[in-house]
């Protein structure tokens, strides 16, 4: 009786000037559980939660090595975020093999970009199911952390959730934005952590099967440039980051204070300005 | 009046008789360059301890006939690398408004990226000489294997990611290596034994210092002059330095020739045998 007319395809404007085609595949960037990326002056993380389908089912991966040097993160359709990662994979490879050197970033990201764009302007095509938040370093300033959305927006972010109740996660980040470029591994992988906690529904927390953690690092210029490869880590690997947050959360007050035991005492009086 | 472009600076036909177009008409397969037409003669360059210096003299010869004698065959690449072009010279032509574009296309991009406005004017993020010839070899490569050549080979020197010196010679077909000192066309069989002399291997070339190089370049070139029947005495010199930078003279000529050789050799013009 009240059906919409206006969102049978991706070409169609409403007459209030939205395409419905886009704004739902949205809302399924929505339904996929939460995932966090934070980058500072050396590291970019990219933390996740899984989920699994039901309770004998394995978790499903959240977090892909793309290239050496950057990785995803997803939320929304698995299937089309494979898609969209065979893709960049090829790109980084094709991309390596004629220039001898890493993809920069924002070129790949303005790949993925155009092509999701384009899957809004066809008729008989849809737009991608998925949301992505991507990490890399390259010789262009080194970590960065983008995010992808399916209308075709990219857009260069300090620190982002995207998923599932992951407006928490982003009021985390802005409170503590000005912290995370002089941030190291170990605190940027805390901080991302207690982001991720912010989404988490209420009786559920953080274990070893349902956290994935990944991250990419650079440090010096010119010659001296070493990376840390893209690397992905999961189950017993993530133990002790869990173990480092939870520590906390028992010490101090909840959410932004940072560990008490680790953190140099500055920082925490920071956080009481 | 004939205004096709096949009846352009033709003989007339009332004092020479028709014209015989037939052989504008080609009725057998397309056919790609068979051989060039305009050609630069040798390349030559040689690595020091902190760069590369290369030279080409400023001649395009159209077969035996000293056409033009104001063609530079060395241009900067995105103010890090040298390219040198020997071989034909509308192939040079075409590769040097490709590398233009090329150039333009990085900058763009990595201006875009910075995020910090202090090493905007670096050349950090942007092709180093080892991309870019691991590009040109891609190039050539697959013109040839589109059974169109360019028909040209090129050196390309400057610093690779690590920031040493780096020099590195791609012919029509694409093949590819590298040594201390190289060069193309007649300099490989007169150049390269007196560069050898100097800097046979790569310990050797990092002693030498950057005048004791372009000493040893000038001299080459002279050499070349004397015997190379394709040369010209007019000829441009790149010096490619981590601090300086890229720094090319389309104007050198050379100096102290001394022809007393030729007397006792059979073969140089004004001797009657």
């Amino acid at each position: 009786m009240f059906r919409n007319n206006y969102d049978n395809d991706s070409v169609t404007f409403s007459p209030q000037g939205r395409i419905f085609q886009v704004e739902y595949a949205a809302e399924a960037v929505k339904q996929g559980s939460v995932v966090v990326g934070i980058a500072s002056k050396t590291h970019a993380v990219l933390v996740a939660i899984k989920r699994n389908a039901e309770e004998l089912s394995s978790y499903q991966k959240k977090l892909f090595p793309i290239d050496e040097h950057v990785g995803i993160a997803i939320a929304g359709l698995t299937s089309d975020a494979r898609v969209l990662s065979n893709f960049m994979k090829q790109q980084c490879l094709s991309h390596r093999l004629t220039y001898g050197r890493d993809m920069p970033v924002r070129t790949l990201i303005d790949l993925i970009g155009e092509r999701a764009q384009t899957n809004t302007q066809n008729l008989g095509k849809r737009p991608y199911g998925v949301g992505l938040l991507v990490a890399g370093v390259d010789e262009r300033g080194g970590p960065h952390l983008f995010e992808f959305q399916p209308s075709g927006m990219t857009e260069e972010m300090v620190a982002f959730a995207i998923g599932a109740r992951s407006q928490m996660a982003r009021t985390y980040l802005e409170k503590n934005v000005d912290k995370f470029e002089a941030c190291g591994r170990e605190e940027l992988i805390a901080h991302g952590l207690k982001a991720l906690k912010e989404s988490l529904v209420q009786d559920r927390e953080l274990t070893v099967e349902n956290l994935s953690v990944g991250v990419v690092g650079v440090t010096g210029e010119g010659a001296k440039r070493v990376v840390e490869p893209f690397k992905v880590y999961d189950g017993q690997d993530v133990a002790a980051w869990i173990e480092a947050v939870a520590d906390d959360k028992e010490g101090g007050d909840d959410g932004d204070a940072p560990a008490a035991g680790e953190a140099p005492a500055g920082e925490t009086m920071e956080v009481d300005e | 009046m004939d205004h096709r472009p096949q009846a352009w600076g033709r003989p007339r036909d009332d004092v020479y008789g028709a014209y015989d177009n037939s052989y504008l008409q080609s009725s057998g397969p397309k056919q790609a360059t068979q051989s060039p037409i305009v050609t630069g003669t040798s390349v030559i360059a040689l690595k020091f301890k902190d760069g590369v210096v290369m030279a080409a003299d400023n001649l395009a010869s159209y077969g035996s006939l000293a056409r033009f004698t104001d063609v530079p065959r060395l241009r900067s690449f995105a103010s890090t690398s040298v390219v040198g072009f020997g071989g034909d010279v509308s192939d040079m032509q075409y590769l040097n408004r490709h590398l233009t574009d090329l150039s333009i296309d990085e900058a763009y991009s990595s201006s875009t990226t910075t995020t910090s406005p202090q090493d905007s004017s670096s050349t950090t993020g942007t092709l180093n000489a080892a991309n870019l010839h691991k590009y040109l070899q891609k190039l050539l490569y697959s013109r040839r294997n589109n059974f169109d050549p360019l028909w040209n080979q090129v050196l390309v020197a400057g610093l690779d990611s690590s920031e040493r010196p780096f020099l590195a010679s791609v012919d029509m077909r694409g093949t590819a290596f590298t040594s201390p000192s190289l060069a193309t066309g007649f300099g490989a069989a007169l150049a390269q034994p007196i560069m050898r002399r100097y800097a046979e291997t790569e310990e050797q070339a990092a002693r030498l210092t950057r005048e004791e190089a372009v000493a040893v370049v000038k001299e080459c070139m002279k050499v070349l002059f004397y015997r190379d029947a394709r040369s010209l005495d007019r000829y441009s010199l790149a010096v490619v330095t981590k601090e300086g930078g890229v720094e090319i003279s389309e104007d050198e000529t050379l100096e102290k020739q001394s022809w007393a050789f030729a007397e006792r050799i059979k073969g140089y013009g004004t001797q009657t045998v």
